[in-house]
């Protein structure tokens, strides 16, 4: 057998990184048509606003304008725009942010980031693999345990994650309230260090949070997992191996490994989704990640910082995304049959 | 019409289509008894009551008319936005998948490249870069956002039904290719269609929330991500005025999972591999 590395796999990493590059370079450049399409002279209406807010006092306001003017380059044509604006994106230079004035974009992603990651990637995980093994003991025993495992998921994957965090939040903060209402750490801990005490405190204001997002993804998980696995337990091979003879624990054991390799495609865009998903699930409980830092970008009207987030969600999403389709070739022999030029 | 058809039969869809219609009365009705949602005509935060229902908001509005007024512009947004992405689906898939070759290649990837993107961070940035603050242009880049699962789904759908015998009968009659994908592609696949739209309501109720609830939506109306959006902003948790914020978000989910229900239960009906021997 030959290893998967291959000229032929070369050639479909390469086929899956361009395309994912292409989708970067589209996402950037469906912002950037947008904000071009922007009513009114952005930087006038950008600048009307610092002063607004008595930022700008320091220079004056022609300067403002002109230097505004420099580091956006609207004086320059449309085409250089887009070139300097997409050299700028993907070098993770974002400018700097207007409400966290002499911080730059990339400083305060960089804070809620590690928030963000702590609190997806557990919850994608654990969510993943509770939500189909449910979901494939749903399948397999049917009747009462799988109307009821089906029809709890449906009810609790169909709530939005925002929505189920302030049922969560009302029930455990307000009527018997064990968990704080909000943040990552108490207001007395100045910030991220290794004391009992700090680990202590974001724990217990990590538990709501987590538990809101992992819950909803144990439903989405065990939906699509008693699918699959009502596939796999109607195919042939199914039939045939059983009457053959064969255990069980056997059968199942192989449907569930058929089964399991779609939901992988649907890890990928659960991180997609849940991106998403948790952005309001964190204004929901203050929490500071990139969703909170966006949620106060948009109340602001801090427009590089709103792009940059949007930059770094796609962008991680879609890493996330090639990187499963790179572990689909190597768990699915199937796939690696054919990108690897085996015969099968 | 023929009263013994599986759907009837099906527990999932009764429930599913039972609870919609429900809310639908509800949103279409209700508003006609209740008072002026934007009028203030109580003390605020006044508990529920006989009189009120639902009790009364920071503003001493009537939560209950707020409720039912909110559904009624929830629905219409999630129908707006389902109609946009399930046409712009339906022809982008149907064309792709009849055409095939250099359309179908050059079809895929772009509907490829927007199922990646994340949508809802993409809502936002459009949303908070335009400015433009109503329910009708919300609807519309809900719908132009989401169409991407539908027009793979219609795709997939419309290769099969390509196959098939029947449509040779047209292809030799000279019909042109728009017209058999009109006449005899589509009509053989309504179900299928339907099922789409289903989804994409349910999306686009759950994307207006999302975004009203952060700040994005309309700010002249009233929406069940509008409801939210004052109870995050007056703190309604940590004062545990339940009745502002919990009846929104059952409605939300009971909404979307009967949606979803309608979905499942056609596809078990109408999809032969789903059903359980």
């Amino acid at each position: 057998m030959k290893r998967p590395t291959s000229p032929p796999f070369f050639m479909f990493f390469a086929k899956k990184a361009a395309f994912y590059l292409a989708t970067y370079f589209v996402a950037l450049s469906i912002i950037f048509i947008v904000v071009r399409l922007m009513p009114g002279n952005p930087i006038l209406q950008l600048v009307s606003r610092l002063i607004g807010r008595g930022r700008g006092t320091v220079f004056g306001v022609d300067r403002l304008y002109l230097l505004f003017l420099e580091e956006f380059g609207l004086d320059r044509p449309v085409a250089e725009q887009f070139f300097v604006y997409l050299k700028n994106m993907l070098t993770f230079n974002f400018g700097v942010s207007i409400s966290y004035y002499p911080n730059t974009v990339g400083e305060v992603i960089k804070g809620s980031m590690p928030w963000s990651l702590t609190l997806l990637l557990p919850s994608i995980l654990v969510g993943f693999i509770v939500g189909n093994y449910l979901g494939a003991i749903a399948a397999h025993k049917k009747g009462i345990t799988e109307n009821l495992v089906f029809n709890m998921s449906l009810f609790v994957s169909n709530m939005p994650y925002y929505c189920f965090a302030l049922i969560l939040l009302y029930l455990f903060a307000f009527i018997w309230p064990i968990f704080p209402i909000g943040g990552g750490y108490s207001y007395g801990t100045t910030g991220f260090s290794l004391t009992f005490d700090w680990i202590a405190s974001f724990l217990h204001h990590y538990m709501l949070p987590f538990l809101s997002l992992t819950l909803i993804n144990i439903g989405g998980q065990a939906i699509g997992m008693r699918v699959m696995m009502i596939y796999e337990l109607n195919s042939d091979y199914y039939f045939y191996s059983k009457q053959l003879g064969l255990s069980e624990g056997k059968l199942v054991g192989y449907a569930y490994k058929n089964a399991l390799l779609p939901q992988i495609t649907g890890l990928a865009l659960a991180f997609g989704s849940i991106f998403g998903g948790a952005l309001v699930t964190e204004i929901v409980f203050n929490y500071p990640g990139i969703g909170f830092s966006l949620y106060n970008a948009i109340l602001r009207e801090d427009y590089p910082l709103v792009q940059g987030c949007f930059a770094i969600i796609t962008l991680t999403t879609l890493l996330a995304n090639f990187l499963m389709d790179l572990f689909y070739v190597f768990i699915d022999p199937r796939i690696r049959a054919t990108y690897a030029g085996e015969k099968t | 019409m023929r009263l013994n058809h599986p759907l009837l039969n099906s527990k999932k869809f009764l429930v599913g289509i039972g609870t919609l219609f429900f809310f639908i009365a509800l949103a279409a009705f209700m508003p006609f008894f209740m008072p002026d949602p934007k009028a203030m005509i109580d003390l605020p935060w006044a508990p529920p009551s006989n009189q009120r229902i639902l009790g009364t908001d920071l503003f001493g509005r009537d939560v209950f008319s707020l409720f039912v007024n909110g559904i009624s512009m929830s629905i219409n947004i999630g129908v707006l936005a389902g109609i946009v992405a399930t046409f712009l689906g339906v022809i982008i898939g149907a064309v792709a998948g009849y055409k095939g070759g250099m359309i179908d290649e050059i079809l895929m990837s772009l509907t490829n490249i927007m199922l990646v993107i994340p949508t809802l961070a993409l809502l936002i940035v459009i949303a908070a870069f335009t400015k433009i603050r109503n329910e009708v242009f919300l609807a519309l880049i809900i719908g132009i956002t989401s169409w991407p699962w539908t027009a793979r789904s219609i795709r997939s759908q419309t290769l099969s039904l390509k196959a098939r015998e029947f449509i040779d009968l047209p292809r030799i009659s000279g019909l042109s290719e728009i017209e058999i994908i009109i006449q005899d592609v589509l009509p053989n696949m309504l179900s299928y269609v339907f099922m789409c739209f289903a989804l994409q309501m349910a999306n686009g109720i759950l994307s207006e929330t999302g975004l009203s609830m952060i700040g994005l939506g309309p700010t002249d109306i009233v929406s069940l991500g509008m409801i939210l959006r004052w109870a995050l902003l007056w703190e309604t948790v940590r004062l545990g005025k339940w009745w502002v914020f919990i009846p929104p978000t059952i409605a939300i989910t009971l909404l979307t999972t009967s949606l979803l229900l309608v979905n499942t239960a056609m596809d078990e009906v109408f999809n032969p591999r789903m059903r359980r021997i």
